[in-house]
């Protein structure tokens, strides 16, 4: 075995400089019961993870009623099941797909009560479960739309292709921000007084719209990523437009964007984090009304971003991971 | 050719648009649809101690919490047939334009330019307060007129922000506001130090010094009261019919308390009291609820489920609650303060 | 492709339908907003612009006060956005490139660092860490009469970083910090949201621009490298002389992209309280009821910062592809 070079000794140290108080802090004088005088104690030298022992509940699942939380719970496994099935492929014919949109179907019936269970309004919903739903229900309802939209934008007719081309590009052009501001104030002014929609489902469509308009691009680099020849093959057996499109381009266009598409709904799933600012509670907003209210735990704020940060991460890392697996796989 | 077209093309939208349109709603509409969805939609704020504040099982408790109750055991027979919907400073009156609220109850003050231009009506005052500041005891500050190059915490979307800019504008003297758009937020930043003072309305600053200080003892509300805030509900722009209903319940509530009337004793007094006024105001006489397309009843349950104004403001935010507020100007017109409650006939 | 008259006919027809439609959809939705804001009584229009704003806003390179006029918020809150945009466009550039080439460095030690830090920032919503960064400065900075002073003239407090300014008011001169009232007057300050908005901004999207910077520098092939190499050439004079210019075609299409990203991130300042655009529009909202027309504005200014930063990115990178090509 070769000794270490020096430089590699200095950068261990280097590295073990800033790893180590990290270290100490989160685990060697970390509290972790709910205790909070222990935590007071420990201030500055030890995290207390007693803060979310305390606070898990509101943390995971916000002003959700209390004694009907085992609803978010299961919601939120038949979510996960189905995003861990897909990631890991078993999703492929068409029956697992109906089985998976049924299981998402039942999981917003979960939280949402009726078929025997009690109402629950959707401003009580919040925490995980809400970011799931939020995220998951915007791609999938952004999905039809993008690939309308992806074959509006190539298509040789000048009006659609402008129109597609209108929305995409304003869409991309404005922060989220502003459009969720738009679903909160400006919406209720565009329908008529009597057809009144919660502010979920708003907010969910108006990630779907917004969503919709980057699908549309990846979808249409996928479009662009099969050979011409192909179109023609289709159209010169007789196969109509519609029949090439269905059969032999879109499958061929949307496996190349398959990667990229998982890419999308991290970005999706990391911008739902932005709901919490029209007072949705999911993930982000759940901290708020966890901590916000409480004097004697609110100073340990550092605590509940990271275990907060921590989901996100888990989600998001899993699934890029997904998606570079589906790369790896469509270059061979 | 191509202008023909755009032509037929655009009678013809504006023909399927005109079609489309539905007809607008009706005065009266609001009760018929609380009647027909069994509760009450009531906008509060986020969780301002004393006036709105949900616990660990969502159940919410307060000041303006208590009206709601009131409006909704008058309107509903049940004080609990109300739904909250939390609200912060921005979204309150986006919210009661769009009918997501039937009212709004949310320490929100009358203001002209509120009443003219936001498409809602304010129906009272139940609240008559001033706006304030809080500091740490520590900067030994005794006057506002102190606070010289300080950097002020207040709420986005408030009167608070206004009077703020302009308060230190007419005085000369230069503060730096620091504007949240959470209520959360905001404290939470005055508490870490970020600013030297906090400023809101005085019984909102009380709430927050008694509930989310981390010791109260180390903060004080200076003497100076630099406007007028008069807080009540609110409700959407034209229906003059439910306009009335929120109007007159808390008024019901105040004329309680001029009678003597408290949730205890409503059912004795009802039973016993054959005087006019008594009777009108329990429906145990003349109907007064037909005149707000109510039964007779819909004074003596409100009464009956939250008490009157007097122990509203005892529970919630008088000397013996968390708040500790006096009375001062929300004392009845007979004692001292300027609640006055037209005739209930 | 040749298509008969029928179908082109048919096609027509088709798009008008869909015309059709759309116009009636947008008609539709334009009479209820007329309904609606008739029926409640709420004004429309851009006028409310001209009337004073009533509010302050804190900071910026622009002074305002309320009894300015709204148009005038609505600029010192766009100069706001753009306050932190540009030098977190720079910042996240020269971290960007820093921790992509780290990500390429041959020893293990800084690689791993370098994948970590990638892998953990973007797997993280950018809200998030902004609000932890501005809670982490909040929380660790003493108070402003106690602040810190890391070199002469130089504050550094809760109430922000606060450094000598040159200024011209009455006569030009140095105007220096210091602690005064409950605050710290004069010099030239950096409020914590500001540089909380700032620090969240440039780590975030630097991340994104290390993988653009480690994609285009691996997309140089190693002929090219080995080529300079054999001339001479030191490793920096390799690297400064051929590896970059020759990343450079790759990597200026997508970092454009960050750079609009980054931009319309730089509206999730109004969460922790920085006034830019979205903030001001949101208090004007408010304060005057004409939702309609502060959302109108944003978006507008928005789509015209997207615009503008697309055209400089496209110039720039003809300029480069030119230059790089034979
Ligand atoms: N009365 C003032 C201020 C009301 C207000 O929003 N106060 C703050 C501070 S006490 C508040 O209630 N915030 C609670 C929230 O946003 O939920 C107004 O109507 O503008």
């Amino acid at each position: 075995m070769k000794a270490p070079r020096p430089s590699t000794l200095a950068w261990l140290a280097l590295f073990a400089l800033l790893a180590w108080p990290v270290f100490d802090w989160a685990v060697l004088q970390a509290v972790w019961p709910a205790d909070l005088e222990a935590c007071r104690a420990a201030r500055g030298s030890g995290a207390c993870w007693g803060v979310i022992a305390e606070k898990h509940r509101i943390l995971l699942f916000g002003r959700y009623p209390y004694d009907a939380q085992w609803r978010p719970v299961l919601a939120t496994v038949l979510i996960v099941a189905v995003l861990v099935a897909g990631g890991l492929r078993r999703i492929r014919h068409g029956w697992q797909v109906g089985l998976a949109l049924a299981l998402l179907v039942a999981a917003v019936v979960l939280m949402r009560g009726g078929a025997g269970l009690a109402r629950v309004p959707t401003n009580q919903w919040g925490g995980l479960p809400l970011t799931l739903i939020v995220s998951l229900g915007g791609t999938l309802l952004a999905f039809p739309l993008a690939l309308l939209l992806a074959l509006a934008r190539r298509s040789q007719q000048p009006f659609l292709r402008g129109l597609a081309t209108v929305y995409i590009e304003l869409v991309r052009g404005v922060p989220l921000i502003s459009l969720l501001f738009m679903a909160a104030f400006l919406f209720p002014l565009l329908l008529p007084t009597h057809l009144r929609i919660d502010i979920l489902p708003r907010v969910v469509l108006t990630i779907a719209g917004f969503a919709a308009a980057y699908l549309a691009e990846v979808i249409r680099g996928g479009l662009q990523a099969v050979p011409a020849g192909q179109f023609a093959a289709a159209q010169a057996i007789g196969l109509t437009w519609r029949q090439s499109m269905q059969f032999i381009v879109l499958p061929q266009a949307l496996r190349v964007s398959l990667p990229a598409l998982v890419n999308s709904f991290i970005g999706i799933f990391k911008d739902s984090s932005l709901i919490s600012i029209v007072s949705l509670h999911e993930l982000t907003g759940a901290m708020s009304i966890a901590l916000g209210g409480d004097a004697d735990w609110r100073s340990f704020y550092l605590e509940a971003y990271l275990f907060i940060a921590l989901i996100y991460w888990i989600f998001c890392f899993g699934l890029s991971r997904c998606a570079r697996g589906l790369e790896a796989r469509l270059r061979h | 050719m191509i202008s023909r077209s755009l032509h037929t093309l655009l009678l013809l939208g504006g023909l399927l648009g005109a079609s489309l349109t539905a007809p607008v709603a009706h005065a009266g509409k609001t009760l018929d649809t609380i009647k027909q969805r069994g509760t009450l939609q009531c906008g509060v704020s986020t969780g301002v101690a004393g006036f709105s504040l949900a616990d660990s099982q969502g159940r919410w408790a307060g000041f303006d919490v208590d009206f709601c109750r009131a409006i909704a055991a008058a309107v509903l027979g049940d004080p609990n047939k109300v739904h909250f919907v939390p609200l912060n400073s921005q979204q309150r009156f986006a919210a009661i334009q769009s009918g997501e609220v039937d009212i709004l109850a949310r320490n929100t003050t009358w203001t002209l330019n509120r009443d003219g231009a936001l498409g809602l009506s304010f129906t009272g005052v139940t609240y008559y307060d001033g706006q304030g500041f809080l500091v740490p005891k520590k900067l030994k500050v005794t006057s506002a007129k102190q606070l010289r190059n300080a950097e002020v915490c207040v709420q986005s979307g408030t009167t608070n922000e206004k009077n703020l800019a302009e308060y230190f504008r007419g005085i000369g003297v230069k503060v730096r506001p620091v504007v949240f758009e959470g209520f959360e937020a905001s404290f939470k930043a005055f508490f870490s130090g970020r600013c030297q003072a906090y400023t809101t309305d005085i019984s909102g600053l009380a709430g927050v010094r008694n509930k989310e200080a981390p010791n109260p003892d180390d903060y004080t509300i200076l003497p100076e009261v630099i406007s007028k805030e008069p807080l009540g509900p609110a409700v959407r722009r034209g229906d003059d019919e439910w306009f009335a209903i929120v109007r007159w319940v808390p008024f019901a509530l105040i004329e309680a308390e001029e009678l003597g009337i408290t949730a205890a004793n409503v059912d004795k007094i009802r039973a016993e009291n054959k005087d006019p006024a008594f009777t009108r105001l329990l429906g145990s006489g003349e109907d007064t609820g037909k005149n707000l397309g109510l039964d007779k009843d819909w004074a003596y349950r409100a009464i009956k489920s939250v008490g009157n104004y007097g122990e509203i403001f005892a529970r919630n935010v008088g000397p013996e609650s968390v708040l500790k507020l006096p009375r001062g100007l929300n004392n009845l017109w007979n004692k001292g303060g300027i609640l006055f409650a037209p005739p209930v006939r | 492709m040749v298509r008969s008259a029928r179908q082109r006919l048919l096609a027509f027809l088709a798009q008008l339908a869909l015309a059709a439609l759309i116009a009636c959809a947008l008609a539709w939705l334009g009479q209820n907003v007329l309904d609606n804001m008739r029926e409640r009584g709420i004004r429309a229009g851009f006028d409310f612009l001209v009337e004073p704003a009533g509010f302050d806003i804190g900071e910026g390179p622009l002074a305002f006060e309320a009894s300015q006029p709204l148009w005038r918020a609505f600029l010192a809150g766009t100069l706001n956005t753009l306050r932190v945009g540009l030098p977190a466009m720079l910042l996240a550039s020269a971290l960007g490139l820093l921790i992509g080439l780290g990500r390429l460095a041959q020893h293990p030690v800084p690689r791993r660092i370098c994948d970590a830090l990638v892998e953990t920032l973007r797997n993280i919503p950018l809200l998030l860490q902004l609000l932890m960064c501005y809670f982490a400065l909040a929380s660790l900075l003493p108070d402003a009469s106690h602040a810190l002073a890391p070199a002469p003239g130089v504050l550094l407090s809760q109430s922000g970083l606060f450094l000598p300014a040159w200024r011209c008011e009455d006569s030009c001169g140095w105007s220096w910090p210091r602690v005064d009232g409950f605050g710290i007057d004069g010099g030239w300050a950096l409020t914590p949201e500001y540089m909380a908005v700032l620090i969240a901004l440039s780590l975030y999207t630097a991340v994104f621009i290390a993988e653009i910077v480690r994609g285009g520098i691996q997309s140089v092939s190693r002929g090219q490298i080995d080529a300079a190499r054999s001339i001479g050439l030191r490793p920096a004079q390799v690297l400064r002389h051929v590896v970059l210019p020759l990343a450079l075609r790759a990597i200026v299409p997508p970092l454009g992209n960050q750079y609009l990203n980054l931009i319309k991130n730089s509206s999730l300042a109004v969460a922790v309280g920085y006034p830019d655009l979205v903030s001001v529009a949101n208090t004007s909202l408010n304060q005057t009821g004409r939702a309609f027309e502060c959302i109108v504005i944003v978006m507008a200014v928005y789509l015209s910062l997207s615009l503008l930063t697309a055209l400089l990115v496209n110039t720039f990178n003809a300029r480069v592809a030119l230059r790089g090509s034979p």
